[in-house]
């Protein structure tokens, strides 16, 4: 342990841990790390550079060992780091930056590591796909709370994630009551409006080929229009509540729903059809035991398009005219008021509601589809 | 002669149909008003009379297809093209941030699959919050990223592009990285026999191999693009493009300038689209491919 210390012995193996070495140099080099009277006290900072130390040394370890210290040394100076930022806020020296750079380096190559990892069994295997996106996920957070608090970057432009969070755990009921309004009113219903009724078109357009032919190119026309800008005119219809919101996310999902549905109508193969007429089954037979089991991964694929779609819908209708509760409502006078925070908050609730959303369609779609390829291969 | 019987013919009856529905609705949605309009009046005008009123409506509830067409025809055709009431002005200043924010997207999109087709790391951590980013409603952001910018001194176009960037970006990602690693397994031993470097397998195999889906995705994120700038110019209270349009429609329930400015959004939208169709038929022509 006593040679581990000493910096003579220390021996990366990996451009990410020389680039990390030469930071720390270059942040000595540059001391102190704040300009602030108090600044990090010396057992602090020591500890900062032990743990980047560690994890520079850590490939000279086996595998695993090597990746826990690189966790946990990149991770824990990261942490000792924005602690200590805490009371000098806005007075980082480039020091400071350097130490963040080289942790951050090391967590790449943490993450390096980590993706060359082949573990056999298939519980690990989950595990790494879901580690090493959050670690990703984790550094975006930590340098934007980094730089936001290191540089004193005024609240209005952007507040630290830390505050968001504080500002979340604050108007909890607030923001329950926006998502009531929003999602579970207008974007639920427009959601199974819109994808059930283009769904139906869908099927129409297909018993009658000549719906089908006139249909198709107006439905891949409208795809690509600025659906969303009938928002206004749907708030002067249906009045200032849900149900005009709700209206906007009907027409936003029908025809991705129409146009994915006809194409997957068409996906199951001749054979499988000749086969159907062999059994001389009917018309509604031949749909729901073949073509509509076919079609069931474009029918997910709009599902999911539209979950996205649906909310954007929603949240971009309340811009024009909503009761005093709402997502759209809350961003838009919020920003109004400069509390910045809130907005940050609610948005942070629509990516996680939104995530949510897309991730319940997903794991239907698993169920419903585990015939399919993609499903089955795992 | 079979395009006219298979498309032409069911497209323009379908749209002859919406056309009808849209006259009654028009008569249908506006009567209560123009029947309280008369009650006022104390006119009692007949069925054929009271129809023509419904649909010469100075603000309707919903205007009939011709009034659109007519203030279409007029703020596209009869005014400068300078005035800022001219629909050709209002669709110039979205236009622009569309496409300075679709070139921003494209070139994003390009690197970031690059960077996913080539390093492992980059294809297991970012690729899963490329998906994720889509989730999230972004246009929600929007007004912030414009009042943010605007506070740090930073207006006009960037904001806007910087909205249809991330709307764009994605589309072109996942198309590239699928192209990208369309080339098969023999074809990438093929150039391993030649000893082709990395990069010489990369610009004379993958590159090429990308482009059918680099267009595809392309036109899907024009589309997308135009919506983030329309969205872009709606909470700032923008003086100029569709979006503003749009809302200051809103703001004085003038129904037929939105309708009309709808119609100019649909029209560059298609525009839009219909250009990169015919740059990717130039491309893959140019690159000696063969109408199938």
């Amino acid at each position: 342990m006593s040679d581990l210390l000493s910096l003579s012995s220390i021996t990366p193996r990996s451009w990410q841990g020389y680039a990390a070495l030469a930071l720390l140099a270059g942040a000595i080099l540059l001391w102190p790390l704040v300009d602030a009277a108090p600044g990090y006290g010396v057992a602090i900072a020591a500890l900062i550079f032990l743990l980047l130390l560690l994890a520079i040394e850590a490939d000279n370890f086996t595998p695993a060992i090597g990746v826990v210290l690189l966790f946990l040394g990149a991770h824990g100076a990261a942490w000792l780091l924005l602690a200590g930022i805490t009371g000098n806020e806005g007075t980082a020296r480039a020091s400071f930056y350097l130490l963040l750079a080289a942790a951050w380096l090391l967590a790449w190559r943490c993450v390096t590591v980590l993706s060359a990892l082949r573990p056999t069994s298939r519980w690990a295997a989950t595990a790494l796909r879901l580690i090493i996106p959050t670690i990703f996920g984790a550094w975006i957070l930590i340098i934007w709370e980094a730089v936001t608090r290191g540089a004193g970057i005024p609240f209005i432009l952007l507040p630290p994630p830390s505050a968001i969070g504080v500002r979340i755990a604050n108007s909890l009921p607030v923001l329950a009551a926006d998502v009531r309004q929003t999602i579970f009113k207008a974007v639920i219903f427009g959601y199974v409006v819109g994808s059930g009724a283009g769904f139906l078109a869908a099927i129409a357009a297909d018993r009658v080929p000549f719906l089908r032919r006139g249909l198709l190119p107006i439905g891949n026309m409208v795809s690509a229009l600025p659906i969303i800008g009938v928002a206004p005119i749907m708030v002067m219809w249906f009045g200032f509540d849900w149900q005009s919101k709700a209206a906007v996310v009907i027409i936003m999902t029908f025809f991705p729903m129409l146009v994915n549905t006809v194409a997957g109508l068409a996906a199951s193969g001749h054979m499988e059809r000749d086969l159907m007429r062999t059994y001389a089954s009917s018309y509604w037979q031949t749909l729901f035991k073949l073509r509509l089991p076919a079609a069931a991964p474009f029918i997910f694929n709009a599902l999911k398009i539209n979950s996205t779609l649906a909310l954007i819908g929603a949240i971009v209708a309340e811009f024009f005219g909503t009761p005093v509760v709402g997502m759209g409502f809350r961003i838009s006078t919020e920003v109004g008021r400069m509390n910045i925070d809130m907005v940050w908050a609610e948005i942070a609730v629509a990516a996680l509601a939104g995530s949510v959303f897309y991730g319940v369609v997903a794991l239907f779609e698993r169920a419903v589809t585990f015939w399919h390829p993609s499903v089955r291969g795992g | 002669m079979d395009s006219f019987r298979d498309k032409i013919v069911p497209v323009t009856s379908i749209l002859l149909g919406v056309v009808v529905v849209w006259y009654v609705f028009a008569v249908v949605l506006n009567a209560p008003f123009q029947r309280d309009l008369d009650r006022r009046a104390n006119q009692t005008p007949g069925v054929v009379e009271f129809i023509g009123k419904t649909m010469s409506q100075p603000k309707p509830t919903l205007p009939a297809p011709h009034q659109v067409a007519v203030n279409f025809f007029e703020n596209t055709f009869l005014r400068k093209v300078t005035s800022n009431r001219s629909l050709v002005y209002n669709a110039w200043v979205t236009l622009s941030s569309t496409l300075l924010g679709f070139a921003f997207g494209t070139a994003l999109g390009i690197v970031i699959a690059v960077g996913i087709v080539h390093v492992a790391t980059l294809d297991r951590s970012l690729m899963p919050w490329i998906i994720a980013s889509q989730t999230i409603p972004i246009l929600a952001v929007a007004p912030m990223i414009i009042v943010v910018l605007a506070a740090i001194g930073v207006t006009g176009l960037i904001p806007k592009a910087l909205i249809s960037t991330y709307l764009s970006f994605f589309p072109v990602a996942v198309g590239m990285v699928k192209g990208l690693r369309s080339p098969e397994i023999t074809h990438l031993d093929l150039m391993h026999t030649y000893n082709a470097s990395p990069s010489q397998t990369f610009w004379k195999l993958r590159v090429p191999a990308s482009v059918p889906f680099l267009f595809t995705s392309m036109k899907v994120a024009v589309a997308a693009s135009l919506v983030g700038a329309i969205v872009g110019e709606l909470p700032t209270g923008a003086v100029a493009g569709i979006g503003a349009k749009l809302l200051a429609g809103a703001y004085y329930s003038q129904t037929i300038d939105i309708w009309s400015a709808l119609v100019a959004g649909s029209v560059v939208a298609a525009l839009l689209v219909m250009v990169v169709g015919i740059a990717g038929r130039i491309v893959d022509r140019a690159m000696g491919g063969r109408p199938a």
